[in-house]
């Protein structure tokens, strides 16, 4: 039993078929891959899982809990956080308040009423947020706009927020696109080091392949909304049906 | 100082002084001078700005930090108002009952109204509060006459019970407002050579009130909750991603600022112990918004500037006339003085609204942060020019040009 259990998961918008009958197993404390063409799902599949959409069948098992019928915030609580393909952070917000509010989310749940305590006065949580904005290099950019940031830092800052929150699973949707290439080296040595310092599973979509033979220790393909293999970095390379997929039906 | 950082405690006492010595601020021209008319030390007028700086204080808690616009919040400033009239004339002429009241009950009101307003947002919730505004309203002006006195509004009787005061005073008369006896209409009026300053109660009872709410204010936007709050404002995709919950966050702004409305009600009707309807009229939910926008919505000082600028334009620019205006250009040759009043007539008087319109559009386009935006570039261009102001001194400079009207 892995920590994340899809089965039968189907999604219909309008006539397409985004998802049609996934099935996947990603087992605790490892990365899984999921890689595939443009279109073929893998945003979707993310937006099941952390209740942005609701499947229209099958069933989605976290850690022995259905997801499914469950608010987004619920099920951030669960230990499910993820970057998302655009980065979502508050653009209005400093960098260091961006990386704060999760720490806060995380400690105190997802309302408590801390109207009168000052946010100077949280030694934990600003040592905390202070530490991670270290270790994605941002330190000299707390005080500034989050909005006003380029491109691949606000991924940088968010995977900094969803990190904070000491997730036990990350989901990761193209978390270096739009990075310079140190940085997307930068990126990975940051999630080996994640990986191997706590308990931690990451789900990651990557078109970068350099990114997910890096990192991935098994892979999943999907296209046209249906998981065609599952393997491990080293059978993958070369595998006729992942070809198929990435070369598309013309061949056929 | 009092859990604020140094900046932040530099605001307050800067404003703890201003609304001290406002009696002196405010009249700045001997009695009788033809500029006299431009005082607004007198007790009625102090009383007003500070009890709008209240309310604008509040409102900002909700617009400025999290960014649902009310067009509603007269609502709550008139319940409150009617609860404390119904609280001087079930128990005490004592404001303390009577204001403690006036924010529950507002609380409450805002507790049910915000409950079905932030099912929207954006736009639709603008137009539900406006929707149950004007509902209250209506209601207070018809069908809850019995509580509410209808068109003649909420007056005091001298059949009244009152349990823990009098009905009537030795005298037959209605008696007054008081704080343990310290009637709220008490003044002491001091002459220095051709000065008159006032000083009230009930305005040094309104300001005490006005500075406790304004500490609050700033413990709050401080405070980790305003920062959700201002999290809701940014992203709230984001924050349900995050584990948290943007709603009870919203709704608890949404009836922080309803008591903070409740509170200017509830000392309106301690300073003058009478409630109409026309409090909840959708103008007067307008108004406290443009103060919010004029002032700097989101900023800590800006919606006090706001009400200040506004209730001064609406009491003194108002009285102005044309005979007034004649006086001032007199020393002109005649076809030119006849020009000028022409020209300037229509911003002065009745036409004050046409001036407040005027500058409310200048600057939301130029200046979106509100007056305080334009103190701060001032500041920066006085910081260019001498090098010498220090982080600490500079902003409080700021405040100091930025709040003549309070
Ligand atoms: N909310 C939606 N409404 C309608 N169609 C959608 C919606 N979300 C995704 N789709 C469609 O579903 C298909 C799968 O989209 P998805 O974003 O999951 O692809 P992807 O694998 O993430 O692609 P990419 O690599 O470009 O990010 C696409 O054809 C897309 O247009
Ligand atoms: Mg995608």
């Amino acid at each position: 039993m892995g920590i994340l259990e899809v089965k039968n998961v189907s999604k219909r918008f309008g006539g397409l078929q985004a998802l049609g009958d996934v099935n996947l197993s990603v087992a605790e404390n490892t990365v899984h891959a999921i890689i595939g063409p443009n279109g073929a799902g893998k945003s979707t599949l993310l937006n099941c899982l952390i209740g942005k959409l609701i499947p229209d069948t099958g069933s989605v098992m976290f850690d022995g809990n259905s997801v499914l019928g469950r608010k987004p915030y619920e099920i951030n609580q669960m230990g499910i956080s993820r970057v998302f393909q655009t980065p979502e952070i508050f653009a209005d917000l400093t960098v260091f308040e961006n990386v704060m509010i999760p720490c806060f989310a995380t400690r105190d749940g997802a309302f408590r009423m801390h109207a009168l305590e000052s946010v100077a006065n949280e030694p934990d949580i600003v040592e905390q947020a202070e530490t991670m904005l270290a270790d994605v290099n941002m330190l000299d950019k707390r005080n500034v706009h989050a909005g006003s940031l380029s491109r691949g830092d606000k991924r940088r800052l968010e995977m900094a927020m969803c990190l904070s929150q000491q997730p036990k699973l990350l989901l990761l949707d193209e978390p270096t696109a739009g990075m310079a290439r140190a940085d997307t080296n930068n990126t990975i040595d940051l999630l080996k080091e994640i990986k191997d310092k706590r308990d931690i599973t990451m789900c990651i979509i990557e078109h970068d392949m350099h990114v997910v033979f890096s990192l991935a220790e098994r892979i999943t393909v999907l296209a046209q909304g249906t998981p065609l293999v599952e393997e491990t970095p080293e059978n993958i390379k070369g595998h006729p049906k992942v070809r198929e997929a990435y070369l598309g039906e013309a061949q056929v | 100082m009092l859990g604020l950082n140094r900046k932040d405690a530099m605001l307050l006492m800067v404003v703890v002084l201003l609304t001290l010595f406002a009696p002196f601020l405010l009249n700045p021209f001997p009695e009788g001078s033809s500029l006299a008319q431009f005082n607004a030390g007198y007790p009625d007028l102090m009383q007003r700005f500070v009890i709008f700086g209240i309310f604008a204080i509040g409102f900002n808690i909700l617009f400025g930090l999290t960014g649902y616009l009310s067009f509603g919040h007269a609502a709550f400033l008139g319940a409150g108002s009617y609860a404390g009239v119904w609280m001087m004339k079930l128990l005490t002429m004592n404001v303390i009952p009577a204001i403690i009241v006036s924010v529950v009950v507002a609380g409450l009101f805002s507790l049910l109204i915000g409950f079905i307003s932030l099912r929207r947002s954006g736009i639709y919730f603008s137009i539900l509060t406006l929707a149950f505004a004007q509902m209250s309203f209506a209601l207070a002006y018809s069908v809850l006459t019995p509580i509410t006195g209808g068109e003649t509004g909420l007056q005091l009787s001298l059949n009244d019970p009152r349990i823990l005061g009098v009905s009537s005073t030795g005298d037959g008369s209605i008696p007054v407002t008081n704080l343990f006896g310290l009637e709220m209409r008490d003044s002491f009026e001091w002459e220095v050579g051709a000065w008159l300053f006032t000083f009230n109660a009930g305005y040094y009872v309104c300001a005490a009130v006005m500075l406790v709410a304004f500490y609050v204010a700033i413990r709050i936007f401080r405070s980790p909750f305003g920062m959700m709050l201002r999290a809701v404002k940014s992203n709230q995709q984001r924050m349900n991603y995050t584990g948290l919950n943007p709603k009870p966050y919203t709704l608890a702004a949404f009836v922080i600022s309803g008591m903070y409305a409740g509170l200017a009600g509830g000392l309106m009707v301690s300073m003058d112990p009478l409630a109409g309807a026309e409090r909840m009229f959708w103008t007067a939910s307008g108004e406290v918004v443009l103060m919010t926008i004029l002032g700097g919505a989101g900023t800590l000082i800006g919606p006090v500037l706001g009400a200040g600028l506004i209730k001064y334009m609406e009491n003194i620019v108002s009285k102005i006339n044309s005979t007034i205006l004649h006086e001032w250009f007199a020393f002109m040759p005649d076809g030119i003085e006849d020009l000028l009043v022409t020209l300037v007539y229509p911003f002065i008087g009745k036409g004050w609204h046409l001036t407040l319109g005027i500058m409310f559009m200048l600057v939301v386009i130029f200046l979106p942060g509100g007056l305080v935006e334009g103190g701060q570039r001032i500041g920066r261009l006085f910081r260019r020019r001498d090098r010498k102001g220090t982080g600490v001194e500079a902003p409080a400079a700021e405040q100091r040009r930025k709040t003549p009207a309070e």
